[in-house]
């Protein structure tokens, strides 16, 4: 708590003598609530601004390789930073993990899931969503889920697949799914669900979803860009992040 | 090409044919009335059939998904009917396809009837022809260019569908994978290459499709 605010006070001060600058964001879709909640804070502690696009990490590394103006990248996963970096559209060595990412199965409708995921043998459902998984590392995350369990072969018929996992929560959220997995911090907020029922994948289940953040090329000479990256690693960004769910 | 991207292509023929049989039949009556109706109706009856050509595809898709929902209208109706619900659905395709496509269809018809006059009609009454007999003897071949103009841009259109089918198709292969959605994830997983296959045959089709319409057209201006 104390480094926190010896950051912040050194964050202010830097900030008070350095013009605001604006960073364009790519933040993948499951860090979007979080990240609505930590740019008013941001921007308040550094008076820079953040531009924040939400979207498949998938389609912002395509984007950022055919010259998007993208200068820090939330990623979903920690492959994609690293091959941008790899590939020279990120600045080595500025990767780090911001969130390690947790995989829920979740109904919009209570007692539809229960707390240990046997629903998923039970069967009785028509269409189970997760994220597509040749893009979206929560849809690859579901799939390992279910090849563990055995029940891949069996459920696959029942797939429907979003192209992010914003939209798939968006088709268990209207009803259209009964059930799907989605990312914790789409249903938790303050530590708490905001609905539904659920199940918390056990993370022995699946690879840790490593969500790591990388400052691109584009964003090498931005203040703005370097403040948010220094601002994610401040305990305070950290609690807010953890209230969604997300470890370290 | 990989067997899914011809599973996609196939299905996306399947859909694009279904949904024109569909527009021509439903297009056809709603058109005819259009055309000829001195109601005042026939400016909000004309401008809900356009709506499509200037709405956005998610918000279409959008009141698709939540209106055929367990907890939408739509959704309420095929769950009583025992048809289960449209969202991921090929049937929830054919629905979604001919809302959106219909102006399409309804348009070039429309204009076709308006082209047809009225001295026609009143010669087919003068040899006493009943309103059917006039429709079928006397409409429907006037109107010729005007239903090959319609069929072909339903199609196409079907064909180039993208925003809606991605919001309430949910990618499911041979059922709502229709090629639009499946270069959208070859692009996204970065196989460009099987992305350019279907991509560029999209193209070649499209220009196809526009050309034998502009070559109709003035066909006819000239003759």
């Amino acid at each position: 708590m104390f480094r926190s605010s010896i950051l912040l006070a050194v964050l202010l001060t830097v900030s008070s003598l350095t013009p605001a600058e604006t960073v364009q964001v790519a933040v993948a879709a499951n860090f979007a609530a979080p990240m609505d909640a930590l740019a008013p804070v941001f921007e308040r502690a550094t008076r820079h601004k953040a531009a924040v696009s939400t979207g498949a990490t998938g389609k912002f590394y395509t984007q950022i390789q055919n010259g998007a103006p993208f200068e820090v990248l939330l990623s979903a996963d920690d492959a994609t930073p690293a091959r941008l970096e790899a590939e020279g559209f990120a600045v080595p060595g500025a990767r780090f993990t911001y969130a390690v990412g947790k995989l829920v199965l979740w109904s919009a409708k209570p007692g539809v899931v229960d707390k240990d995921g046997k629903v998923l043998k039970k069967g009785g459902f028509a269409h189970l969503a997760l994220a597509n998984p040749k893009t979206a590392p929560y849809g690859a995350a579901a799939v390992e889920v279910l090849v563990r369990l055995g029940l891949f072969k069996t459920l696959e018929p029942k797939f429907v697949q979003g192209e992010n996992i914003a939209q798939t929560q968006q088709f268990v959220a209207t009803g259209n799914a009964d059930l799907g997995f989605v990312a914790l911090s789409q249903v938790q907020k303050d530590g708490k669900l905001t609905g539904g029922s659920v199940w918390r994948v056990p993370t022995n289940l699946y690879t840790p979803i490593r969500q790591d953040a990388a400052l691109l090329s584009k964003g090498k000479d931005n203040l703005a860009a370097k403040a948010l990256l220094d601002f994610l690693r401040s305990n305070q960004a950290k609690t807010v992040i953890k209230s969604y769910g997300y470890d370290f | 090409m990989h067997p899914t991207d011809w599973s996609a292509v196939r299905l996306t023929l399947e859909l694009a044919t279904i949904v024109t049989a569909l527009l021509l039949l439903i297009g056809t009556p709603v058109a005819w009335w259009l055309a000829r109706t001195p109601s005042r109706l026939k400016g909000v009856i004309g401008a809900v059939v356009a709506l499509p050509l200037v709405l956005p595809p998610t918000v279409l898709g959008f009141y698709m998904l939540v209106a055929m929902g367990p907890r939408g209208p739509i959704g309420r109706l095929t769950e009583s009917l025992g048809l289960g619900l449209l969202p991921f659905t090929f049937s929830g395709l054919v629905v979604t396809s001919v809302i959106y496509s219909m102006p399409f269809v309804v348009q070039p018809l429309q204009n076709a009837f308006t082209a047809i006059g009225q001295r026609p009609f009143e010669a087919a009454a003068t040899l006493r022809a009943g309103p059917w007999d006039t429709f079928f003897t006397v409409a429907i071949p006037l109107a010729r260019p005007g239903f090959i103009s319609a069929a072909i841009l339903g199609f196409a259109h079907t064909v180039g569908e993208f925003g809606v089918v991605l919001m309430i198709g949910g990618n499911i292969p041979g059922k709502t994978r229709v090629v639009s959605v499946q270069i959208y994830d070859h692009v996204e997983a970065m196989e460009y290459t099987q992305a350019h296959w279907l991509a560029g045959g999209m193209v070649l089709f499209a220009f196809l499709v526009l050309f034998a319409l502009y070559t109709l057209e003035s066909g006819r201006r000239e003759t």
